[in-house]
């Protein structure tokens, strides 16, 4: 039957996996912020599921902000993204070096 | 007949092997649109493990908002966005050994540190919210409209606050475009544009008028 541990477990390799990608995948800001997103969905799969262990709706309530702030995370990301794109033709994160930081 | 919390365990399995196989998709596919439809995937099946988990609402919020709303708009940006695939993929093979020597590092670090063999012991109790005789919307819905109000409301705000700034991050006024400007149309006045005049009345040369008129040459003419 299902543990709690199985959620928990299935939270962390989708967030290994989102880590991995901030290394590989280090020239591409669409899938970095996609990247952002699965990290965000594994924190979710936790919340989730001690929510319903432990009997609090808490957890659950928590989820619906995190999901209410990654969408507008999303829209402003994105937002970014295509004023970039349009600015300089690139979103290769390599080249945006104009502020020198 | 098949034990019904086996099935449940083989659903997670299945679930999950479909999770994790999307997600990895989501970081290796080339292609960024399907990728982008790898994610789809993801979600889509985390959502059936929140059905299994009894967290009906927020799986349905979750296909819905998410898959409905945020990777629509991912997918719109995409396909928009005109990217070479080579120039932004360079460097994958490079640092691909440092990326998967750091995430079996940080998985076998979490599952060592969180106790996932005290936490096996847990298993799955009786609903909380049918122990309380209440659907998980209702149960949900408690939480958020009196406990948690203020910050519900602060959602609110927030997402306010990021269409306005989508919107105005994106905004462009191009110079030499001839568009319609609503404001200075409604605050027109209607006398900078019609002017009324007043001027005696014409005939036509063959219709001579009443004696008082010297000739029909005379006539004052206006445009």
């Amino acid at each position: 039957m299902i543990t709690l541990s199985h959620f928990i477990v299935l939270g962390a390799v989708l967030f290994c996996i989102a880590v991995a990608s901030l290394f590989i995948n280090r020239k591409n800001v669409i899938v970095l912020l996609m990247s952002i997103e699965l990290m965000l969905l594994a924190v979710n799969i936790n919340f989730v599921a001690f929510s319903r262990f432990h009997g609090d709706p808490a957890g659950q309530v928590f989820v619906f902000f995190i999901l209410t702030v990654a969408a507008a995370e999303t829209a402003i990301g994105l937002a970014i993204l295509v004023l970039l794109f349009r600015n300089r033709s690139t979103i290769n994160i390599a080249q945006i070096d104009s502020m020198k930081g | 007949m098949i034990d019904p919390q086996l099935f449940q365990l083989i659903c997670f399995y299945a679930f999950g092997a479909v999770t994790v196989g999307a997600a990895l998709g989501v970081i290796s596919l080339r292609n960024t649109v399907h990728a982008v439809l790898s994610l789809v995937l993801t979600f889509f099946s985390t959502a059936c493990i929140w059905l299994l988990a009894e967290a009906e609402f927020l799986a349905i919020a979750l296909i819905v908002v998410y898959v409905g709303a945020v990777m629509v708009l991912f997918l719109f940006v995409v396909m928009m966005l005109d990217i070479e695939q080579e120039k932004v993929r360079e460097g994958f093979i490079r640092y691909l050994p440092v990326g998967i020597i750091v995430a079996l590092i940080m998985l076998g670090e979490m599952v060592a540190l969180i106790g996932v063999r005290a936490m096996h012991a847990q298993t799955m109790g009786e609903n909380p919210a049918t122990a309380m005789g209440v659907s998980n919307t209702e149960w949900l819905g408690n939480a958020l409209y009196t406990q948690f109000l203020l910050p519900f409301e602060i959602a609110a705000l927030i997402l306010t606050v990021g269409v306005v700034a989508a919107v105005a991050l994106t905004l462009r006024h191009r110079g030499g475009a001839r568009h319609q400007s609503a404001s200075q149309q409604v605050s027109v006045n209607p006398r900078d544009r019609v002017r009324l005049v007043k001027m005696a009345t014409e005939y036509p040369a063959s219709v001579q008028p009443a004696p008082a008129q010297p000739s029909a040459g005379d006539q004052e003419t206006k445009p």
